[in-house]
This record gives structure tokens, sequence and C-alpha cells, in this order.
């Protein structure tokens, strides 16, 4: 923020940025290697709903393109819901061998709230993984610092911040990596997880 | 490309506020040449006294400054609690991680204030500094989607960074108070010591003079840009949810509960007024003296300026 921005007391909405979530499929592969944690094949998008007719139509025109564009390959339709702050997470499964066509579907989703002006609303992505033990991990994209950061809940509302270190040290130079801590903020009962 | 934005300023608000800055420092100049022409006129030299008043002046500007957290929490009792402190706590923490995440900003310490009284306040020299506090009022009075509301409104608060543009701009208050004391003192004690020096007196009650006016004036004018700041923090916490409706209720709800606020609480808050979401005090808003002393715009006022945020935000794509 400006000099300017400050004294006339105005900040400008973030835009987020798209382009580093194309990382995620190679990480992936590296994280199978390293830590025997695979994609389940579902992911989501959590967003910021704007009231008013403008916003709920672009969430429909989304959610009909990810359901004909599933609907040919057999995959799930996609599903809308509301988290208890007020998010909408817009959740999208595939087969677990279809990362990279999970990756497209949140990217279209992605681009469509970009492409209407709602890009500042965007929170962060999410792609869920588990290894053999059931363990569950998210991968969690943050738009607006264009960085990943791992989310491993426990039962009862506890992260496995062992867990969550551990896969940084796997992926932390694949993917680009929140460095500060402080905002690995967990997202407790995020659908798709 | 720029990226397409529904985010257009509001140039009306963007106006009033560089004027009542550009008045701000108007005054201060005008200050600075009364104080040298006063000097001049009576060959007196006024500059120990006005230095002296300066360096004072700037002590407290810095203190208050770099103490603001500290201070604001000791007065309003607030203590900062971590995510896993208690249900309230973990309420605030996720709502503030989420409003964090979405404006890219760095999360601010939570502070919760044992008080019935339905408030919040954000203060800190800056983002990294910076503390926000809510009362158990407001978190037992406000929905989820409303305390949303409440929290983006003062987390643009830190954003805009108006702890230290307010600071600058009482600058000039605290100088022109200071002065005022110093010259009513030393007309008070030192007038019979320099009876024989006209010149003296003359040059404290003329500094007395300009000093009353300048603080009168500026006190209006950062009044008035306290208005304003609060209008556009108002404005970019709705921009941030994208709900302005549910700022609006979490204002109606917050105001209509003032009343209803017992004097004890009332008194002991009246100090942290300029850094609240709504000021304690129920002035009536029709009353147009008590209006431009507020440190707050009317609720009318606010709720008309986010009906223009709603709008902006519903525009069809085109």
């Amino acid at each position: 923020m400006g000099f300017l921005d400050t004294l006339l007391g105005r900040t400008k909405p973030v835009q987020p940025k798209l382009d580093d979530l194309f990382a995620l499929p190679s990480a992936a592969v590296t994280l199978d290697a390293g830590a025997g944690f695979k994609p389940t094949g579902s992911g989501s998008v959590c967003f910021r709903p704007v009231e008013g007719r403008s916003f709920s139509d672009v969430q429909k025109d989304v959610q009909e393109l990810l359901n004909a564009s599933s609907g040919k390959e057999g995959g799930l339709p996609v599903e809308v819901t509301k988290d208890s702050y007020g998010f909408n997470w817009l959740v999208s499964s595939h087969m677990s061998d279809e990362l990279e066509a999970l990756v497209t579907d949140l990217h279209a989703v992605n681009s469509s709230l970009v492409d209407n002006g709602f890009g500042p609303q965007l929170l962060c992505t999410l792609v869920a993984f588990r290894d053999d033990q059931e363990r569950r991990l998210g991968l969690i994209y943050l738009y607006k610092r264009g960085t990943f950061y791992p989310f491993a809940p426990l039962s009862g509302e506890r992260r496995d911040n062992a867990l969550e270190l551990q896969v940084k040290g796997v992926i932390g130079s694949d993917l680009k990596f929140e460095p500060d801590l402080a905002r690995w903020f967990p997202v407790w009962g995020a659908p798709g997880l | 490309m720029a990226a397409r934005t529904r985010y257009a300023p509001d140039r009306g608000l963007t106006v009033r506020m560089t004027a009542t800055m550009f008045l701000l420092g108007l005054v201060f100049v005008a200050f600075v040449a009364a104080i040298i022409g006063i000097g001049a006129a009576y060959h007196a030299s006024s500059a120990a006294i006005v230095l002296f008043a300066v360096v004072l002046g700037g002590g407290f500007a810095i203190g208050s400054l770099f103490y603001s957290d500290k201070i604001a929490l000791a007065t309003a009792g607030g203590r900062v609690v971590g995510p896993n402190d208690s249900e309230d706590a973990r309420r605030i923490h996720g709502i503030v991680d989420r409003l964090c995440a979405l404006a890219d900003m760095p999360k601010p310490r939570v502070a919760i204030a044992d008080a019935d009284m339905p408030n919040a306040f954000a203060t800190g020299r800056n983002a990294d500094h910076a503390v926000l506090c809510v009362t158990t009022g407001l978190l037992r009075r406000l929905e989820n989607d409303e305390l949303e509301g409440v929290i983006a409104h003062e987390m643009s608060h830190v954003a805009h960074k108006d702890v230290q543009v307010m600071t600058i701009a009482s600058f000039l208050a605290i100088i022109a108070a200071l002065l005022i004391r110093i010259a009513f003192y030393g007309e008070l004690f030192g007038g019979g010591r320099r009876s024989n020096d006209s010149n003296a007196g003359v040059v404290m009650l003329a500094l007395m003079a300009v000093s009353i006016i300048v603080y009168a004036v500026s006190f209006l004018l950062i009044r008035m840009l306290s208005r304003y700041r609060e209008l556009s923090a108002d404005r970019s916490g709705a921009l941030l949810t994208g709900q302005p409706s549910a700022l609006k209720s979490a204002l109606v709800k917050v105001t209509g509960q003032m009343a209803r606020i017992p004097t004890r609480d009332l008194r002991t808050a009246q100090p942290l007024n300029a850094f609240f979401f709504a000021p304690a005090m129920n002035l009536n808003a029709k009353a147009g003296l008590s209006a431009i002393f507020s440190t707050h715009p009317s609720l009318e006022r606010r709720l008309a300026e986010l009906d223009k945020v709603q709008q902006q935000l519903g525009r069809t794509a085109g």
C-alpha cells in the first residue's frame, strides 16, 4: 500500500495469484515418493460470497460449467457448502489418479470468479491427500500470497504439526511454501478433506 | 493486463479527506507564522518556550504512538488470547485468520475485554504491532457474519495506519494545548517578577490567544478527519467481506444497544472513543453541534455510505 493510499485511508482489494497452483501435480508425485501420501481426488475452492444477484449468478454458472465437464467423464457433480464462518466451499471430486483434471477444475473456478471481477473474494484452495494409515492431509494454496501450506487435522480440532513440518521438508522445494508459520491457519471441517 | 475489478475509489470521500488534511496543514503553517510574527513584533524571543512545547509535545506523540497498544489494552481491560484459550477466542481467531488471508495482511494479536458494552477497537503503531480487541458484550450480541463485519472494519483501520495518521494530525493540537498551559502559568506566576518588562507579558498573552484559536480549529478538523476515516474503514471492511448488510446490521445492533449501557461503563470507556467501532457516548445525531464534535459519523451517514458499496458490489458484470 502506497503512501497516498495511507494518507487517504483506502485499500484496494488484493488480486489473487493463480499460476502457482499448476505446480501441484508434480509436487504430489514427490509427496507420494517421500511421505506415502496419495491424492484422494477431491479438492475444494474456498471463497467469500458477495451479497447480491451478480455473484450468485456467477457461482451458478461455475457450478453448471463444472457439472457439464465432469458429466462427460463420469465424475461426481460439484457441491457447494457453506461453513460456519460464512465462506463457501465448492468441492470437486475426481478419481484419485486424476489430479491434473482436478487442478484444471479448480482453476476454472478461479478464472470464472476473476473474470467477473470477484478475484479478491478467493480465499484458498484445498487438495486432499491420505496415506496408508488413513491419516488426513490437506495442501492449501493461499491465493493472495501465492503460497502453499500443509494442514493435517487430528480428531478433536488438533493438528499434527510434526506431519505438517515433515511434509514441508519433503515438498518444500517443489512448491512455493508459506514461510510465515503464523499464516498456516487451520480450516477445521473443511469440505473435501 | 490488469485484472478486472469491481473496486472503484470513492472520489467524494477522497476529496473531502484531502481538503481536511490541507486545512490542517494550513493551520499548522499559520500557527508557525503567528509565533514567528509575535516574536518579531515584540522583539522578544518566544523560541525557547515554543521549542520546549514542541519537544514535550513530540515526546507525548511518539510515546502514545509506540505504546498505543499497551495503553489502549490497559484502559479497556483487554487481555491477549491465543486461539485455544476459550470458545470465544477460537471464534475470533477463526474470523481474523480468514480475513487476514483474504486481505493478505499479517495477523494482529487478538484480545478480549470483559465488558458488557458491545464494542471493538484496533490499535498499534503499524500492522506488525497491531492488536485487535473486542468486548464480551459484542461477542454475545452479534452473529458470526456481523462480528466479521466489525472485525473487517477494525482491520481496515490497521491497514490504513489510522493510529499513525491520527497521531500526526493531533500533534499540532497537542503543541497548541501545551502552549496555552505554559503561557497561562507564565502569566500567573511570572507576572510579578517581570512587571518592568511589559513585552514578555504581551508575548505570553498573544501566544495564548493564537494557541487557543489553533487548538479550537485543529480540534474540529481532527474530529472531521476521524469521521472520514471511520467511513473509509466501513467501506474497505465491507468490500473485504463482500457483505455490507452484515456490517449495517452490526452497526444498528451496536448503536441501538449503546443507549442501554450503564453510565459507569460509559465514563470509563470515554478516553478510548477514537479507536472504537462506535462511540460509547450516545450523541444525538440530529443535533448539528454534537455532530461536528463527534469522532464517529452518524449511524444514518454510515448506513448511507454502505448502501453505495452494496450497489457497487451488486453491479451486473458487463
